[in-house]
């Protein structure tokens, strides 16, 4: 080849690979942008706590879950017994129960929110993939779907099957990926119109293999910044459904029911509602900062 | 046997409107192109933006199914080989795009790009096409060293070489390249055109090159087609149509490049009017709307191909002011 006219050691990513300087996938880029942001970093760390202390807490506590204390019914905080939050009605010790409420609370967040995703990524990128009359009928499906309100649904699954936790994950999974199906089809959309699409079918890569290894990595940005709000969405719906009693069942516990139950006492024992309430929000904070944080890091514009 | 033969090809598009997305109209982005290539050539491909030259380059790779005529590729026909058949088609067909900002995805390493259509197609071992990626590389003069890169670390020139590099990788004996430098820097254009007339030379790879720059196309081609409105009006060598042009549209064109010489008189052949839309064509000669020298038929009647050709080469002209109805 004549081309040494070229000289392709001019170029920035060339020299950096000959200074041994390591390449940078876009993720990498955003990783790096992200952990330059202080407060999604300090939410990370505060909801990494949060999450440690829900799963080893009702471990070692020396109080159980479900153990009554007759001789201490509703007495506030106290160093006493280790009644650090106070005890409810029953006389059970509230911090390990507002501990083990999130372990089911941040469970429930983060299943629905998977299942959403699974859901949702997939039937989004098919319908904008396949684009047509199939691409109408799938979205057409998801409006339907869409239209059904919430809690509606939700009466109706408990009618038919009785309160069940998983009755919780099926119903907020199943409402939840529409709004992530309508994301991923729009950017599907916009990224199908790339060149690098058609290239892939001039190799002669199948349609599967296109949506997989093209499609679906260059839709994940925004995809990745839904999840992040999406979590704390399904946690917050997960507790007015415990808080409506339609959600999680005694003697299980989530940080909604334990609101729920605060609430009736707000007169005489606020530690009730304050503990969990709090709980809730800081994590609801947190999220949302990071939710922040990623979009900033993914989307530098 | 010409490598590529392309027989009355015709593209529309339905254009669907109202609630239930009824067909209304037809674009005609191609309609009714024939040429041939022969083995190892250049065919630049003109026109204005619109003139459908992009979707007859995507059409003959059947990446916008043809909606008739034919295809041959060293005279076996394509058109109708099933979506599964097209994989062997692949090999010897390529592509070569016009965004390098668009034409890469950027979640893939230059290595896992280049690498691609050899994995698709099953060739080599691992080790062969590590080595088949190294060697594409060196041919559009990048190092090894940037294998593991991604996209968004190189300008739009060395991208554009990279797209190459994958559309080599299979060893095509034909490439479409659609616009590859319409997106790059003058400064950088010339690299990759010398690059595109290096292949030509080197690997005995047929060009099907498209562009609006005239200066380009007669840089790079051997044979020159000028595009209007979905119709090729005028066909010839590269030599014969630039010192020659017949058809009054290629003569606007021509009229229309700036001549670096000081004190030199142009002669303005101005278009009057903007491009008829392809969805309702104007009847006869697509271009009799605009042409200087409109006669009666051209309204009527559409212009056939005619030879004009003085120096043994064809030199096709589709207008009425030649053949029959120059008369």
């Amino acid at each position: 080849m004549t081309l040494s006219d070229l000289n392709p050691l001019k170029s920035a990513a060339v020299r950096d690979a000959l200074d041994g300087k390591a390449s940078q996938s876009l993720w990498r880029q955003a990783a790096r942008r992200f952990r330059r942001n202080r407060a999604a970093m300090a939410s990370l760390a505060i909801l990494f706590v949060i999450a440690a202390t829900s799963i080893l807490v009702p471990v070692f506590w020396p109080n159980g879950i479900e153990e009554t204390y007759w001789e201490s019914i509703l007495i506030p905080p106290t160093f006493e017994n280790f009644h650090w939050f106070g005890t409810d009605s029953n006389g059970r010790d509230l911090l390990v129960r507002v501990f083990y409420g999130g372990r089911i609370s941040l469970t429930i967040g983060l299943l629905t929110t998977v299942v959403a995703l699974l859901i949702g990524v997939t039937y989004g990128a098919i319908a904008g993939f396949a684009g047509g009359y199939t691409d109408s009928i799938m979205m057409r499906f998801v409006d339907v779907l869409y239209s059904l309100p919430l809690l509606f649904f939700i009466i109706i699954l408990v009618t038919i099957f009785g309160r069940n936790i998983y009755l919780v994950f099926v119903a907020i999974g199943a409402i939840e990926w529409l709004t992530m199906s309508r994301i991923v089809r729009g950017q599907t959309l916009s990224v199908v119109t790339k060149e690098y699409v058609e290239s892939a079918v001039a190799i002669g890569l199948s349609r599967t293999a296109i949506l997989v290894r093209y499609i679906i990595p260059n839709v994940l940005g925004p995809v990745v910044v839904y999840v992040s709000l999406l979590i704390p969405t399904n946690i917050i719906i997960e507790s007015y459904l415990s808080f409506l009693g339609l959600g999680v069942q005694e003697p299980l516990t989530s940080w909604g029911l334990l609101i729920s139950q605060g609430a009736g006492h707000i007169d005489s024992a606020p530690w009730l509602l304050i503990f969990p309430a709090t709980m809730l929000a800081i994590t609801m904070f947190c999220f949302n900062f990071i939710g922040d944080g990623l979009r900033d890091a993914l989307d530098p514009r | 046997m010409p490598l590529l033969e392309v027989r009355d090809l015709k593209k529309y598009f339905p254009v669907r409107a109202g609630l239930f997305r009824r067909t209304k109209a037809q674009l005609r982005a191609v309609d009714g192109v024939s040429f041939r290539i022969e083995k190892g050539r250049t065919l630049g491909l003109v026109g204005e933006s619109g003139c459908g030259k992009s979707t007859l380059g995507r059409a003959i790779l059947r990446l916008h199914e043809p909606s008739s005529g034919d295809i041959l590729l060293n005279g076996r026909s394509i058109i109708d080989v099933p979506r599964s058949g097209m994989m062997g088609l692949r090999r010897q067909m390529q592509m070569i795009f016009q965004d390098p900002y668009s034409s890469l995805s950027p979640r893939r390493t230059v290595a896992q790009t280049i690498r691609e259509p050899l994995d698709v197609h099953g060739i080599g071992t691992r080790e062969e096409r590590r080595r088949q990626v190294d060697r594409l590389l060196d041919i559009v003069s990048m190092g090894p060293q940037v294998r593991d890169r991604y996209p968004h670390e190189f300008s739009g020139g060395q991208r554009q070489r990279i797209g190459i590099a994958r559309a080599l990788a299979l060893n095509p004996e034909f490439i479409v390249a659609d616009e590859p430098v319409s997106a790059l820097d003058v400064s950088v254009q010339s690299q990759v055109l010398n690059l595109i007339a290096d292949l030509k030379r080197d690997m005995g790879i047929a060009f099907l090159f498209i562009s609006h720059d005239l200066a380009v196309i007669q840089h790079v081609s051997d044979d020159v087609g000028v595009m209007y409105l979905g119709r090729l009006v005028e066909f010839a060598s590269a030599q014969d149509l630039y010192r020659d042009p017949q058809h009054p549209y290629t003569k606007a064109l021509m009229a229309a490049i700036p001549v670096p010489e000081p004190g030199r008189k142009r002669t303005r052949l101005v278009v009057k009017g903007e491009v008829p839309s392809p969805i309702d064509p104007p009847a006869g000669c697509p271009f009799h709307t605009r042409c200087e020298q409109v006669k009666a038929v051209c309204s009527v009647k559409r212009p056939l191909a005619v030879d004009v050709g003085a120096s043994g080469r064809p030199h096709l002209v589709s207008c009425h002011l030649y053949g029959d109805g120059g008369q």
